[in-house]
């Protein structure tokens, strides 16, 4: 089975939903030519066509509002906004069509778009290429909010999102764009919206993380001594959580850190702790641990890693959890 | 009723020194001396020296993304000389660093910030401008308000602010020269018109015959010029600064130039740009021109451009070594300027570089050992 990365096996996807559904179109600035500042859409404009593969002006409240009125005409438009920075002007578009067109119209009009969107910082980019936005949409209805950390679950992720009927958004961690790759399958297959993965299973500890800081969580699990047993999950989709994954795990291990990239303050970490208060409340050993942002502006490159939840704080919180 | 025509109109494209360095003496009247000429020469050299010093910066590690601004230094001189300095105000986005540094920017802040260090942004009381913006086409609106408080108090002064072909697609861009035209603020729209958006040609981005003609909608005078001839750049901004500071608001200029190199270090134009086309905006550039012009006029010579070359070196490597000498910045300034008094719950953060409870608050930490002594 062919090895890839990230970017590769997102291309694969797009490339081989764009064979089956001639509906699959995908759009945004540099996608076509330059096959995006990534290389992400790299050879689909050669593949399928200008009219599939569209170099869109340089406007991203333009390129999300005309997807919603692609997917309305029964188009499966997959936009790209180049870094998560850009979302800003798209965010009226997103947070208040994309999401709401189900309901407000009782059903009449649906969004079925994936919004692709390179995220996270930790490759030394400029201002507004290093922000890890998901709480923003994951606290907006209507929106599904996925992060794959994998070139495997990439494919399926995206698969499934092209083909879920709601709009979604797919966050790619740039961090793990090029860091290693796995074997992915030629093919059809999905890994389903909701359905977070234990990574590792254990006994003494849940860590909850999703995104490039999964691979800080395995660092972490290497620093610990080899009796501690830690059960990792990557949630893989963060809106709609599988929540029965986390509360299964830790029902059994009774101690939780949740790592996030994003600040600390209205985070996912604050919704999984009070997922596990109320329903694991009987069960909890400490209480749970956010690692994450802070609550702070990311700052610029240089601070950059001061600023993530890298493997030494993970540790520490993992230590503290335990000693508790 | 029969039809009629309600509204018709015409774009000028204005330029004064050709790219053989042969100037239209009447056009060029009133407006640079042969000194000034000379000097800002002088300034391009050194900018075009410390842009490719910066590009190898990057290529050898020692500095992040940068955009070059090779090819574009006209655009940025003329416009931001006929700027008055330290009286109006300069809103860039990235690509006109040149201007910045006329206007008393130190050069070590640009690298600076391409270096991931937000005190490249620390603009000094003394300068008029602000930071270079990263986020396409947005700090027009900024600009737009900082003219229409000089409207609000009636200060002489006014502001120039700069954006690419790209940006002119935003909403924002939009918003912004329809506030300016109806409020009438001292505002001057520059467009380096420089033909890419990353990998997206002009023709591509727009079906407009020209940027200009977008401030037609507007109706706000709209005006094409040569943007690697310093004297049509100068003439137009300088008329364009002049009418606003009248009180006849804002004006938009066009200045057609090149990206002579990639969009960033982490771009490869050769990817997408015929290399044809490079070679054809190579013969344009605004350095071969201005020499001739200056040799034509017995005011420059391969001795002397030999000795701005050197100057520009040494200059240039003292700006480096100054934004090398800069030590990195204490943990503690990600959280200092987040507000004016810093919230009690990121002091917490910030004095522990701590999210999780336990790590703020140690006492809590060792709980179970305690717990199993006293049971």
């Amino acid at each position: 089975m062919p090895e890839l990365n990230l970017v590769q096996a997102i291309n694969q996807a797009l490339a081989e939903e764009m064979e089956r559904d001639d509906r699959v179109v995908v759009l945004g600035e540099d996608v076509g030519l330059n096959g995006g500042v990534f290389r992400v859409t790299e050879g689909l404009q050669a593949k399928f066509g200008r009219e599939r593969v569209v170099d869109t002006p340089l406007a991203e409240s333009g390129i999300i509002g005309t997807s919603i009125g692609l997917a309305m005409a029964g188009m499966r438009p997959v936009p790209e906004i180049q870094f998560e920075g850009f979302l800003g002007p798209a965010y009226d578009q997103l947070v208040n069509h994309a999401a709401r067109f189900r309901t407000r119209t009782r059903g009449a009009i649906t969004i079925p778009m994936t919004v692709r969107v390179p995220v996270g910082g930790g490759i030394h980019a400029p201002e507004l290429h290093s922000d890890s936005p998901e709480a923003i949409y994951s606290h907006s209805p209507g929106l599904k909010v996925l992060m794959p950390s994998t070139p495997y679950d990439a494919k399926g992720m995206l698969l499934a999102a092209i083909r879920d009927p709601d709009p979604c958004i797919f966050f790619e961690p740039k961090r793990v764009y090029r860091s290693f790759k796995e074997e992915v399958p030629e093919g059809d297959y999905e890994v389903p919206i909701g359905q977070a993965k234990v990574v590792s299973e254990g006994d003494d500890i849940t860590v909850v993380t999703w995104g490039a800081t999964v691979f800080q969580c395995l660092a972490a699990m290497d620093e610990l001594p080899d009796d501690v047993s830690v059960e990792l999950i990557d949630l893989r989709t963060i809106y709609p959580m599988d929540t029965d994954t986390i509360v299964e795990s830790v029902r059994k291990t009774g101690r939780c850190v949740v790592v996030h990239e994003a600040p600390r303050t209205a985070g996912m970490g604050a919704e999984i702790a009070t997922v596990i208060q109320e329903s694991c409340f009987l069960h909890l050993e400490a209480p749970v641990q956010r690692v994450t942002g802070f609550d702070t502006v990311m700052p610029y490159y240089k601070l950059e890693l001061e600023y993530l939840p890298e493997s030494p704080r993970i540790v520490a919180a993992v230590r503290e959890c335990l000693a508790y | 009723m029969p039809k009629k025509t309600v509204y018709k109109a015409t774009i000028e494209h204005i330029q004064i020194l050709d790219e053989d360095g042969k100037l239209d003496a009447s056009l060029a009247k009133n407006t640079l001396t042969d000194e000034e000429v000379a000097f800002l020469f002088e300034q391009m050299v050194i900018w075009r020296h410390l842009d490719e010093v910066a590009f190898k910066l990057q290529r050898s590690g020692r500095m992040g993304t940068y955009p070059q601004n090779k090819g574009q230094e006209a655009a940025a001189l003329g416009s931001g000389f006929a700027a008055k300095k330290g009286t109006d105000f300069l809103v860039p986005c990235y690509r006109e660093n040149a201007a910045l540094f006329l206007h008393g920017l130190a050069p070590h802040m640009i690298l600076l910030h391409w270096m991931g260090d937000e005190r490249g942004n620390q603009i000094p009381d003394n300068v008029n401008c602000t930071p270079i913006s990263i986020p396409i086409g947005t700090q027009m609106l900024h600009a737009t308000g900082i003219a229409w408080a000089y409207k609000i108090r009636k200060e002489p002064r006014c502001v120039v602010t700069y954006f690419g072909d790209g940006a002119t697609s935003e909403g924002d861009f939009h918003e912004a020269m329809n506030f300016a035209s109806t409020l009438e603020v001292p505002c001057v729209f520059f467009c380096q018109n420089n033909q890419w958006a990353i990998s997206v040609p002009r023709e591509v981005q727009m079906a407009s015959e020209t940027v200009a003609q977008k401030a037609l909608a507007y109706g706000m005078p709209g005006v094409q010029v040569d943007g690697n001839d310093m004297f049509a750049v100068f003439k137009a901004t300088r008329d364009a600064l002049d009418r606003a500071r009248k009180g006849g608001g804002p004006t938009f200029i066009e200045a057609v130039t090149y990206r002579l190199a990639d969009h960033t270090t982490a771009d490869d134009a050769k990817r997408y740009r015929d290399v044809k086309e490079v070679e054809a905006w190579t013969k344009k550039d605004p350095i071969i021109r201005h020499r001739k012009f200056l040799e034509s006029k017995g005011l420059w010579s391969d001795k002397k451009h030999a000795e701005i070359e050197a100057k520009a070196k040494k200059i240039v490597d003292e700006i480096i070594k100054t934004a090398e000498g800069i030590e990195k910045p204490s943990p503690a300034d990600i959280f200092n300027y987040t507000f004016a008094e810093i919230p009690e719950q990121l002091r917490v953060q910030r004095d522990t570089m701590r999210t999780n409870s336990l790590g703020q608050d140690p006492s809590q930490t060792g709980l179970k050992a305690q717990h199993a002594h006293t049971r």
